[in-house]
């Protein structure tokens, strides 16, 4: 008897859970609303037959409990039943399956009027290649990737001279106008979803997979990879941004062709030498660091990440946080820097002075440490020694108490809580492994020994 | 020399003398039923208290220091590995299997009994390498229970080189522990049937477990050759599964391999093995559910048929697992449209157990509690497989916590509630004894309940589009502040029904002792186990005679004969003598 009221009181909870739940599909932003329809189809019929078989079950207990002055009945077979439930089921299913393989039919067959770009994934990021003037992607080869050339686009080959590269992980695409996506991955399977846009594809190494959809919405959408990757997997985040065609093409024109990524100008550390007498007040003639005025060592540190960080500094989005009491003192210093030029030669000087070691002051549990930091080796390297690559700085030789602040930076979200902060949100998930400050200490001992 | 059936054939009875080779290398293949079910409830547990630490983390994503995401992927990847595979396919076929089969057909042991005992230790050893690799530098691997390279064997991904290297052994030795006991169940189900026991009058749980038996053996080649292969890509550097590619921005060496490939060759593999653990299950609990109803199962042929039919269309829906995995799109038609047809035969099983059910006359003891909660399970797990099957549904679900929630009903809680009904049907036929009934009852509320509690809510995470295998969700702008509750709800859950099954197994170990003595055959079912001279059956099950079959294995509450169940072994004269 029990068991018939909790039969019952479990359909009746599903289907209340079912309406009142409030996790439920975000709202549709793409032209894929067929979707939306198949699983409302699919929904009304599953949900017709988890209530009946469940309710007839509840009834048959119900009505044939035991009573030991009744015999069950002798029915091996009822062929006209049995024909009955097969035809009727096989018209359901058919009633999902039909109108699903017209919807994918839609979907394997790109439209000819769909602008293709390119993603490309790597752990753990995302970026983007459109084709540029002449409409066409150029070749490309892993084989090519490097650190000037890290898309692996053929140098030879005419078509790539103006494919437009997007290094960042956010994308913009124009509203309502259909966009052939073609996948690529430079080293494991990952996978392009976006929950608003409902279709999702693996990318796969050695080979360019692709789906279609058009974005129906203007707004910012998060794109999650989906398919295991690693162990930051999790953290590998990007962003579309659908625009107006106007926004869109002003955005696509900020960003430079391949072959504009190919001339390289060297800084000169000379003119950088008068440059950076501003930040050796705080920074020290070396670069080595200063604890009193809270300034963490440059030199040691890669030329990729210094720029980026002073991009970040002058962009607004590092050091804009309120509680990001010293971010907040270096945002205007960046700003000194009054061009790209500048910033080269800087950084050009930075690069030839002494990497010396800092002073340790924090101790930790080195052998806790060391576990934790498993996590942090992929990007930051075995030894702490940074990955270009995985846009990871070097740790090693770092002052602690300035990794130690990063740490809890990143923790609280003073630094990497910027929408525009990719890596630094990034770093800010991988932060969340330390869930105390012990913790942070145990690892930054460690690195110290590093 | 003239053929003689195995059943006419002359048997030597010489028992077993020493504990050594009663208990230890027994060749009795209910002892190595019993080797096989403790080895694989052991590993099963383990890898509970994995997915119990899986649950903190996401419930509770700021609290435990020692759940890092290297961790995490490892605990997930293991929690799935064994359930799948050292426990559940371990244990229906290998315990139940081992155990039903002889005495349901009517034999007096396995045809190859050495080969049996082979089979178990075989399967020990695979569990030892399996659970060796927690303990290596690195420790097991990390990269999903479907191991998918290139990730399973770069670094960048946990336990890439020991902790895979001894997955990949581990898996190669227990296919090869599987082929000797599935070998043998075949063999033993189509050689050593007793007289009378046709093919159509064997009970649904042989039916089950040697249709799952011939599954394994075309579908478990397909995971040792591409072990195989990750293998020699990892170890040799050949490059199979390996295109060209960077690993944390290095470029290797690899060239010209095909991730997707793999894919193929594991769903080839993975799918069938799906009704590998199904098809045993359905056949125990059509038997369960007739012997408790006093009924006999509804539409006997059209069950074996829906056996047999599923396990052939098991092989021909594996890329369903695959439609976003990049392979040409034009596949999903296809695999749709198989998929969904698979779904008439499943129905179909459905409705004869609930038609089972009706003008039955039920008693809702355990075992039968544990069938009607798999019912429920197996149906909710099956209808959410038609969102998935059918392909453009999947696109928004595949890879969400969608999946997660109905792989678990279908294939994580049903085997499992169908285990439980079975275990308490024929522990008095193992032991003697009943289990404690009380405490079967309050294992079986938590359980039902909790796992529904644990799994519905994840549908609907999964509508959301949260994604599976993400060690925290971090911030985004998309799952609303609800989800956080929503994740330590089911983390309590799956901590209390964890905690749970210490009921069972405290149970288990009081009851072999302590537990009510049962009659010979309590339940009054008519399939053969129950008819042996002495239960629990001896060395060779059956005396001096084998038994002779002369009807179906559903014969209750025939009209006109005064006792509710009639043998399989009573002959019509014996019936006639029961006529009122």
């Amino acid at each position: 008897m029990i068991l018939v009221i909790v039969i019952l009181l479990l359909v009746v909870g599903t289907v209340l859970f079912h309406f009142l739940s409030p996790w439920w599909f975000t709202p549709i932003a793409s032209n894929w609303s067929a979707i939306d329809d198949t699983i409302s189809i699919t929904m009304w019929v599953t949900g017709v037959v988890f209530i009946a078989v469940n309710l007839f079950v509840a009834y048959a207990i119900y009505k044939f409990r035991y009573n030991k002055n009744r015999k069950a009945a002798y029915e091996p077979e009822n062929k006209k039943l049995e024909i009955w439930l097969t035809v009727g089921t096989s018209l359901g299913i058919a009633a999902m399956l039909a109108p699903g393989l017209i919807v994918w039919a839609n979907f394997v067959q790109v439209p000819d009027e769909a602008a293709e770009i390119e993603v490309l994934a790597q752990q753990w990021r995302w970026s983007y290649r459109f084709p540029g003037q002449d409409g066409k992607l150029g070749n490309v080869s892993t084989h090519l990737v490097s650190e000037s050339n890290p898309f692996g686009i053929n140098p030879q080959d005419p078509a790539g001279q103006d494919d437009i590269l997007v290094a960042g992980n956010e994308v913009h695409l124009p509203e309502g106008k259909p966009v052939k996506v073609l996948l690529r991955s430079l080293d494991v399977l990952h996978n392009f979803a976006v929950p608003q846009f409902r279709v999702k594809m693996d990318l796969v190494p050695g080979m360019v997979s692709y789906f279609w959809f058009t974005p129906t919405r203007a707004g910012t959408y998060e794109i999650l990879c989906q398919e295991l990757c690693g162990l930051a997997h999790h953290a590998m985040r990007g962003q579309v941004v659908v625009d107006t065609p106007q926004e869109y093409q002003n955005w696509l024109n900020s960003h430079p062709t391949f072959s504009q990524t190919q001339i390289v100008v060297k800084g000169d550390p000379h003119t950088g030498q008068s440059l950076y007498a501003v930040c050796a007040a705080c920074h020290g003639m070396e670069g080595e660091g200063n604890a009193l005025t809270n300034s963490p060592k440059l030199s040691g540190l890669s030329g990729w990440y210094l720029e980026h960080q002073l991009q970040l500094y002058k962009q607004k989005i590092r050091g804009a946080h309120k509680e990001d009491i010293y971010g907040r003192q270096m945002a205007p210093m960046a700003a000194v820097l009054a061009d790209d030029t500048a910033m080269r030669n800087v950084l050009a000087y930075i690069d030839t002075l002494p990497d010396k070691p800092a002073v340790d002051t924090i101790t930790g549990n080195v052998n806790r440490g060391r576990n934790y930091y498993v996590n942090c080796a992929s990007c930051h390297g075995d030894r702490g020694e940074g990955n270009f690559f995985m846009q990871a700085p070097r740790l090693a030789g770092q002052q602690d108490w300035y990794l130690k602040r990063q740490l809890q930076n990143f923790k609280k979200g003073i630094r990497g809580g910027h929408p525009d902060d990719f890596n630094g949100r990034q770093m800010a998930m991988m932060a969340a492994i330390l869930k105390s400050e012990q913790a942070i200490d145990d690892l930054v001992a460690y690195l110290n020994t590093l | 020399m003239a053929h003689v059936a195995i059943a006419d054939q002359e048997q030597e009875f010489h028992e077993p003398a020493t504990f050594i080779t009663k208990y230890i290398w027994s060749q009795d293949h209910k002892v190595i039923a019993i080797q096989y079910s403790i080895t694989a409830i052991f590993v099963g547990l383990v890898a509970l208290v994995l997915s119990g630490m899986m649950r903190l983390q996401l419930g509770f994503p700021d609290s435990f220091n020692f759940i890092d995401p290297s961790a995490y992927l490892q605990f997930v990847t293991m929690h799935g590995m064994i359930m799948v595979i050292y426990l559940l396919t371990a244990l229906l076929l290998g315990g139940f299997g081992n155990y039903l089969i002889p005495l349901m057909i009517g034999a007096r042991d396995m045809v190859f009994p050495y080969l049996n005992m082979l089979s178990y230790w075989t399967y020990l050893l695979s569990v030892i390498l399996l659970l060796a690799s927690f303990f290596v530098v690195g420790g097991p691997t990390g990269a999903g229970w479907t191991l998918y390279p290139p990730q399973a064997i770069l670094s960048g991904t946990p336990g890439a080189g020991a902790g895979i290297t001894l997955m990949l052994l581990s898996l190669g030795v227990f296919i090869v522990a599987f082929t000797m006991g599935g070998l043998n169940y075949v063999t033993t189900v189509l050689q050593a049937r007793t007289k009378g026991m046709t093919l159509m009058r064997m009970p649904l749980s042989v039916w089950g477990i040697f249709t799952a038996s011939i599954l394994g053996l075309l579908a478990f080649p397909a995971l040792l050759v591409s072990a195989i292969m990750m293998l020699l890509d990892q170890q040799v550097g050949t490059s199979f599964f390996m295109p060209a590619l960077l690993s944390l921005g290095e470029q290797t060496d690899y060239t010209g391999g095909s991730p997707i490939l793999f894919q193929h060759l594991f769903w080839f593999f993975g799918h069938p093995e799906v009704y590998i653990v199904a098809l045993p299950a359905f056949g125990i609990v059509s038997d369960v559910i007739a012997t408790h109803a006093r009924k006999n199962i509804f539409g006997y042929r059209m069950m074996v048929w829906a056996i047999v039919i599923i396990g052939g269309l098991s092989f021909i829906v594996w890329a369903h697992h695959m439609y976003v995995s990049g392979m040409n799109p034009y596949f999903g038609f296809f695999f749709a449209t198989t998929t969904l047809i698979i779904a008439v035969p499943t129905a179909i099983k459905v409705y004869n157990w609930v038609l089972t059910l009706w003008q039955g006359n039920i008693h809702l003891r355990v075992p039968m509690l544990f069938s009607i909660g798999f019912i429920f399970t197996f149906t909710h797990g099956g209808l959410t497989g038609l969102f998935l099957g059918n392909v453009v549904v999947d696109l928004p679900l595949s890879d969400t916590y969608f999946v997660v929630g109905h792989f678990h009903m279908v294939m994580g809680v049903s085997p499992i509630m169908v285990l439980y009904a079975a275990i308490y049907h024929w522990f008095p036929l193992v032991t003697g004894r009943y289990l404690h009934t009380g405490l079967g009852k309050l294992h079986f509320w938590l359980t039902f309940l909790g796992t529904y509690a644990i799994y519905l809510p994840m549908h609907y995470l999964g509508f959301l589009g949260v994604p599976r295998r993400y060690y925290a969700m971090g911030s985004t702008d998309f799952i609303p502040d609800s989800a956080e509750p929503l994740n330590a709800s089911i983390t309590v859950a799956a901590i209390i029904v964890g905690a749970v099954q210490i009921i069972f197994i405290v149970n288990l170990i009081w009851s072999l002792s302590k537990g009510r003595k049962s009659e010979p055959n309590p339940w009054g079912a008519t399939s053969l186990e129950w008819q042996t001279p002495e239960i629990p059956p001896k060395h060779l099950n059956w005396g001096e005679k084998l038994p002779v079959v002369h009807r179906w294995a559903y014969d209750y509450s025939v009209p006109g004969v005064s006792q509710d169940f009639i043998p399989q072994n009573m002959s019509e004269a014996e019936v006639e003598r029961l006529k009122t």
